[in-house]
Parts: C-alpha cells; structure tokens; sequence
C-alpha cells in the first residue's frame, strides 16, 4: 500500500507523458473516456475562471489579494475524482480551484471575489475565505500553514464518528516549513487519523524557491520522523494523481492513518495578482507550459484515444466560457451586502 | 469575433503604467494564456496574457509607451479569418469594464503587493503644513521629502553600518526585497549573513531572533505583517518581554519586531487587524507606532538601539505616503515622547500611527467650524506619554481618541482612565472614542468603509464634547 515507487500497471504512450518534472515515482492509470473527458472539463473550467478573475481584477471589481490556480489544475481535479461525498476539503488562500472542483458554483464564488451579496460568504469573507458545509469545503484559510491543523480535527472528527471519511487537507511548500504542521504529522500518525496531507509543491512560496527555504526538499519524506508514508506525484498529470488518490484513500479510509502526497506542479502566475517576477525567469514558466501543461496533456490524450474530436472539445470550452462569463456577470451585477451585515455572524 | 485586450491594472488604485514590451508581435498566433506583452509601475511588472486563442491582429499601443491608462485597449485579438481592424472600435469587448457598477469602480483599494499609494477611505495625510517632526527637530535644519518606507530603510542602514552586530531576518526581506519593498538594497549593502531569508515559521524564527539577542546580538525581526505575528506572539511575550525579570536583571534582550499592523485594504478578516491594544498590555515590551516618515526614522533607530524588546507597528498603507525628514547625519526621536501635531485649545485630538490622517483632516474640519482641536501623535504606546496628554486635556478639557483597534480594552480606554486619574476636575465632558468597528474586517468593498473609522465620526465626537 505505501510502496513508493510502484510501476504504472497501464504505461502510458511516452508522447503523452511529456513531464518535465523531476518525477519517478507516480504510477500512471489510465482514466478511460468518461472519466478522462470529465477531467479535461473540470480542469477547463478552473483555468477559465481564474482567466477570468485575473481580467475583474484587472477592472478593479476584485480587491486586496487574489492567488490564482492556473497550473495547478490536475492537483485538485485529479483528487476530486477519487473522493466520495462526505469527505472533507480544506486548503489555505489559493482556493478557488478547490471550491470549483467540489462543486461549488461559480457564481457564488466569483460573487465573493467581488465581495458581493451572493458571494460564499456573503462578500465578508473575499477571495481568500469561502465555506460551504453542504460540498464539504472548510475553507478558505489565510494564515499560512493553519488549514493543517484544523484539517487533522476533521480527520480527529471522522475517526470520533466512526464514520469513513478522510479528510483531505492541502497546502504549499512554503507551508510544509510552519511548525503546527509537524504538531499535526505527529498527533495525526499517533492517534491514526484518516487524513491525506497534500503538499502542493509549485516550487514557490511567494519569491523563495523550495531550494531556498527547505532543509529536505524532498517533501514527501516530511513525515518520515513520524512514520507518515509519502510519495512523490506528477501533479501536472491527473492521472498520476487519480491513481495515487484511489491508493491513498483507501489506506486512509482503512485505518491506517495519514498518508502524504507530495504533488509536484507550478503556477503560471504572480503569488498574488502583482509580483515582481524576478525570482524566476520567463523561460521557467514558458517551458512547463509548454511541456507539461495538465490541460493540453489531456487535451492530447482525449483526441489521440479518439474519445473526442477538437469539435467536440471547442464546444465543451464554449460551454466553459459561457458558465463563466454567467458567474461574471453574476458578480458584476449582484448587489454589496446590505449595510446591516457588518454586525452579523459575529457569534450565534 | 475580435477581441481586445485591455490594459490591466496591478491593483485597484493603479490608474495607469507604462507599456515596456510586446512578446508577441502583430500576426502572431496566440493561445489564451501565453504571454503578450510586459507591463510595468514603478513598484511590479506584469505580463499581460491573451486571454482568447487567435492572431494578434493589431497592436495599438507600441512598447515603450508610458503612462498607458488602465482599460485602455492595447492590442486586438484576431480569430482565424477575422480582420483586426473590425475591433478598433473600443465597442463590445469593454462593456464590462465601462459599465461595472459604481459599488466596484471606486474602489480605492490598494493592492497588498504593490506600493501603497493610496487607503481604503480614510483621507490621505495632508499634504505639507503640518509641522511633521515637532519639537524634535532644530529650526534650521534641512529638509528631505521621503516616504515613510525610505525612512524605515535609512533608519535601519544607518544602524547597521554603525554596529555589526545589528542584522535583519524575515519572509522575504532579502532577495524579494521585502514584501513591503521596505528592506529594499540592504542584502546588497550587508550581505546575506546580516539579511536573512527565513522560510514560513513565525514562531520559530521570533524563538531564533530571541535566542540571538539573549545571546548579545541585535535582531531586527520583519514580519510580513502583524497578523502572522500572531504565530509567533508566545514567544514575544514568554520569552522577549519577561526574560529580564525572571532573570532578575541578569538577560536582557535587544531586539526589534517590526512590520505592517493595521488594518490593509480589501484584505479581509484574517490579515487586516490592528494589533496596537494587545502589545501595549505587555510588560517588559516597548510599543511604537510612527506616523511621520521622520518619526518612523528616528524612532526606529532609537528602537533599534534600545536595550529592550520594542515592537515596531508599522502601517502598510503609509509606507508610500511622503513627509519631511531632517538632513542630519544622526536623526533619532526617543521613545515614550508624544508630539504635538497641531496645536489647539477647544478640544484635543489623540492619535497614533494611521489613525493621525483621520485625526489631522477632522482637526482642519473643525476649523472650518471654529473648533480649534489640538492633535497629539502619541507615536509611543507603552510607555505612554501620559503628561502630554494631561497637559493638553487640562488646556482643552475635552479629547477624542481615534484607534483602528477595536474598542473593548483598546488603547483608548487606556488613555481615557489616564486623563480620568489625572485630570478628572479638568473635564468638561466625558472622554470620547472613535474605534474600528466591533467586528472581524469585512472584504467586501461597501461594509469595509463601514468597519473602519471615519473623519466624519471623529468630527462628530469632537463637536459632542465640545457641545457644538
Ligand atoms: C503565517 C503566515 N505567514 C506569512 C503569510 C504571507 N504569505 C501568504 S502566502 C505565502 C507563501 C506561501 O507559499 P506556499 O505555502 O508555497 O503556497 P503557494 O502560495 O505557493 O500556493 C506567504 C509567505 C501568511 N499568509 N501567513
Ligand atoms: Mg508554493
């Protein structure tokens, strides 16, 4: 079960696996044509909508800060599609794909972004802060590395009740180094708490590289002092992550306790909207677009599978567009919350 | 369809940039995504991206063009087979930026990453005539314009040239050159050993800077903001402020903790709190919170320089604002002394930090009226200046005080027992406050402006104990 370099039991075809990430250890499974196809939209629909935001932010309908997930797409769609309904998500301030993907609807959360009354949180809570107890999502955090402990009480709650779920419980690199993080590995694994910590390595927290701020940057060994099993993952390919996921899931689901998945990924984007980008150089980002893009892998193995034609995959990008512009339009429009809100929800 | 691409803007406030580079040129194709061209203002770049797959049909704004303001159509996207001059109407494509609803157009809100240039809706400090050092700067003196963020950045070269033992650590201050831009050129000056990159672990390098200066060095510890202070606050107060005492006198330590506190803008609950109140319940700390670039320089190198734990509270929306700072080789302003802002009689004005713009714009509004308010910048919270205060009250037998903290146990009640330990018979009505609303800081645009002070509000409390 935490073999860590299990071989693919269905190799993909070399062209489709163009990774150029240092990856030896994700086993490949192939999705097949529903789940594949499900996958290229989900993925779809998260690039498109922080396309969009990074646009309403430009026009100054969103403020403050504005973390996007483009690049990191087949992260949380490839774990989505492992899951079963009462799981729990949680993640820190980059969480726009992770609502998307536990099927929250856009329109809410674009409502958010601009801080309007049909927002997640009513526009009180902004980018960074959304919860929906129906799709399971607990937010939504700010300070760096504080979704790891609250992630490990949801797992503390499954194990309480008895009743199956796991949580799963991201967050960055930069955050493997907060020091609750390692509080957590350690009750977690003593008490064997039903959690995957998903480490989403985009080789960046803000302006430090990995290289920069970790002693082992190798972060899938980080529970190796508490006997957390981890593995690395090609988190641009969503199937290595689908695969991983199933395998994980169960162990945890089992009893065994938590598990670590390391995703290695990237962002295409600033930390936030405005970066000075000299940390990294244009040809860094320009060649994980160009050789490992999780969307154009996918868009590559749908159409030599035959599963669809590039029609078929124009229109399901216009079905995309047409979902998100709607969810602009949305939070364009929608109203600022009535003034009365500003002292509600405070206790109940 | 064409497509036109406009130009972005870095942060809600940003009006307009300079366009410095195309990286495609006019018969390209693009996808949506790749990157067209460089933006850039003084403070950040960006990369302008397609966001349709096409031809980049048309560019309208060649590079090299300065000063480009935000919405303004930059280039034409083309699809296959379209023709580009079919867009060079500024029609369709702009409708949502031309027709936002006003709630979003004004937002005035600045973004996090960028330089400050502008608030969430208090007033921008006045521009010149308020004497901006006070009593402790010499009349002959020289005068610099510089902002609140070079200060801070002289304040700290000047001492760390002075003495080696002085060096900073924090989340990218380094390399990134602060986050704040406020560590700008020191790696390059002192070198990686005396600026330090930590990785994400508040509480442990806060722990590391404490052991330092227990062991005889200077720390200047940056946090990226005050609200992950928060992470580290056991060991700022367990171990920086009581160390001497349980030591009897033995271990002291110097050490600075520095960085943005306060309310931002549009940043929500978790990282727009104003931290004022909680430090300044310390023993064992110093508290300063400098609103003038001149006080921000000399009170950070006398912070610097003092043999105890002082934390710094900086404000991220006036590290860009611009003051006068006396030319002297060694400009220091000693902690635990107020300064008089602006002399009055009819009622007295406190503030500290952000607050001094509310209280400098109500204090020209109640002169408009007839009000003459006095206006102390406390600059230091522990130890408070309670003389100068009592001095004032006893002059004006009324005060307001303006805080962004919230208002149970805040600085304020503080100040207003002091003045009724002090000057109680001196009193002509009782001491009123105007605080940050009693509730978590809202993001949205509308219910923010709400949850922060006002002029307005300080002008009203004015004109209620002045009877007026
Ligand atoms: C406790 C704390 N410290 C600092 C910050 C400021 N901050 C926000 S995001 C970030 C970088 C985090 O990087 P990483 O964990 O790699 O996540 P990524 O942004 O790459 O998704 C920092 C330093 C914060 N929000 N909270
Ligand atoms: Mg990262």
């Amino acid at each position: 079960m935490a073999s860590q370099k299990k071989v693919a039991e269905t190799p993909a075809p070399a062209a489709t696996r163009p990774s150029i990430l240092p990856i030896d250890a994700s086993p490949v499974q192939e999705l097949g044509r529903e789940a594949d196809l499900k996958a290229f939209r989900d993925m779809l629909l998260i690039r498109r909508f922080e396309e969009k935001s990074g646009q309403l932010y430009g026009m100054g309908l969103i403020g403050g800060f504005c973390h996007l997930y483009i690049g990191q797409e087949a992260v949380v769609v490839g774990m989505q599609l492992a899951m079963r309904e009462g799981d729990q998500v949680i993640t820190g301030y980059r969480d726009h794909g992770h609502m998307l993907a536990c099927g929250m609807d856009p329109r809410g959360v674009m409502a958010e972004l601009t801080g309007r009354r049909g927002g997640y949180s009513k526009g009180k809570g902004g980018s960074m802060h959304m919860f929906s107890r129906e799709k399971h999502f607990y937010g939504g955090h700010g300070i760096v590395g504080a979704q790891v402990s609250l992630g490990t009480g949801l797992a503390f709650a499954n194990k309480y009740r008895a009743n199956g779920n796991v949580s799963l419980t991201y967050f960055g690199d930069g955050a493997a180094n907060q020091g609750q993080v390692y509080e957590s590995f350690n009750m977690a694994a003593l008490w064997k708490l039903p959690v995957v910590y998903i480490i989403e390595n985009n080789r960046y927290a803000m302006g430090t590289s990995v290289q920069r701020a970790s002693a082992q940057v190798d972060l899938s060994k980080r529970g190796a002092s508490f006997n957390i099993p981890g593995e690395l993952v090609d988190g641009m390919d969503v199937r290595a992550v689908k695969a991983a996921a199933d395998r994980v899931l169960e162990y945890c689901r089992s009893g065994e306790g938590p598990y670590i998945l390391e995703m290695k990924t990237y962002r295409y984007r600033g930390h936030s909207m405005s970066d000075p980008a000299k940390y990294r150089t244009r040809e860094e980002v320009e060649k994980v677009r160009v050789e490992s893009d999780p969307i154009e892998q996918s868009r590559a193995r749908i159409l030599a599978n035959g599963w669809a034609d590039e029609e078929a995959l124009k229109k399901m990008d216009a079905e995309v567009r047409k979902i998100v512009n709607e969810a602009a339009e949305f939070a364009t429009y929608d109203p600022e919350p009535d003034a009365s809100e500003l002292y509600t929800d405070i206790l109940r | 369809m064409p497509t036109q691409v406009l130009m972005p803007a870095l942060s809600p406030t940003m009006e307009k940039g300079n366009l410095s580079k195309w990286v495609k040129q006019e018969g390209e194709k693009v996808k949506a995504g790749d990157v067209i061209a460089e933006i850039e203002t003084d403070k950040a770049t960006m990369e302008v991206e397609a966001v349709d797959e096409g031809t980049l049909g048309k560019i309208l704004v060649p590079a090299g063009t300065a000063d480009v303001a935000v919405n303004t159509p930059i280039a034409v996207i083309v699809a296959d087979g379209e023709d580009a001059s079919a867009a060079a109407t500024p029609a369709q494509q702009n409708k949502a930026a031309q027709s936002a609803p006003p709630a979003a157009a004004p937002a005035t809100a600045e973004t996090p990453k960028a330089a400050p240039s502008a608030v969430a809706n208090p007033p921008q400090p006045t521009a010149q005539p308020v004497p901006e050092f006070g009593d402790d700067a010499q009349e002959d003196v020289e005068l610099v314009t510089m902002t609140v963020r070079e200060a801070l950045r002289d304040a700290m070269a000047e001492e760390m040239r002075r003495d080696p033992d002085i060096f900073v650590m924090g989340e990218e201050v380094a390399e990134y050159q602060g986050a704040y831009k406020v560590t700008q050129g020191l790696l390059q000056e002192f070198g990686a050993s005396r600026v330090v990159d930590t990785p994400i672990t508040e509480h442990g390098f806060a722990g590391l800077g404490v052991g330092a200066a227990l062991a005889g060095l200077k720390p200047i510890v940056e946090f990226m903001t005050f609200n992950f202070a928060m992470q580290a606050i056991d060991q700022i107060i367990n171990s920086a402020a009581k160390t001497l005492y349980m030591s009897g006198g033995q271990m002291g330590c110097s050490i600075v903790f520095r960085g943005p506190n306060g309310p931002a803008a549009r940043v929500g609950a978790q990282h727009s709190q104003d931290y004022s109140a909680w430090y300044s319940h310390i023993p064992g700390l110093k508290v300063v919170a400098p609103y003038t670039a001149a006080d921000a320089k000399g009170l950070l190198k006398s912070a610097i320089r003092d043999p105890n734990p002082v934390i710094f509270l900086e404000n991220e929306i006036l590290y860009g604002q611009s003051f006068q700072v006396p030319k002297v080789d060694d400009y220091v302003v000693p902690i635990g002394k107020a300064r008089i802002a602006r002399p009055g009689t009819d009622v007295t004005l406190v503030a500290w930090s952000m607050g001094m713009t509310y209280a400098l714009k109500a204090a020209e509004q109640l002169a408009e009226q007839g009000i003459e308010a006095e206006v102390i910048d406390l600059r230091t919270l522990r130890p408070m200046d309670t003389e100068t205060i009592v001095a004032s009250v006893k002059k004006t037998g009324r005060c307001v005080v303006v805080e962004e903290c919230w208002p149970q146990s805040g600085v304020a009640s503080e100040i207003a027992t002091r003045i009724m330990e002090n000057a109680f018979d001196w009193l002509d009505a009782p001491v009123a406050r105007v605080s940050g609303k009693d509730v978590p800081m809202p993001y949205a645009a509308n219910l923010e402006k709400l949850a922060l002070p006002t002029v307005d509000e300080v002008v009203q409390a004015a004109r209620a104990v002045a009877y007026r």
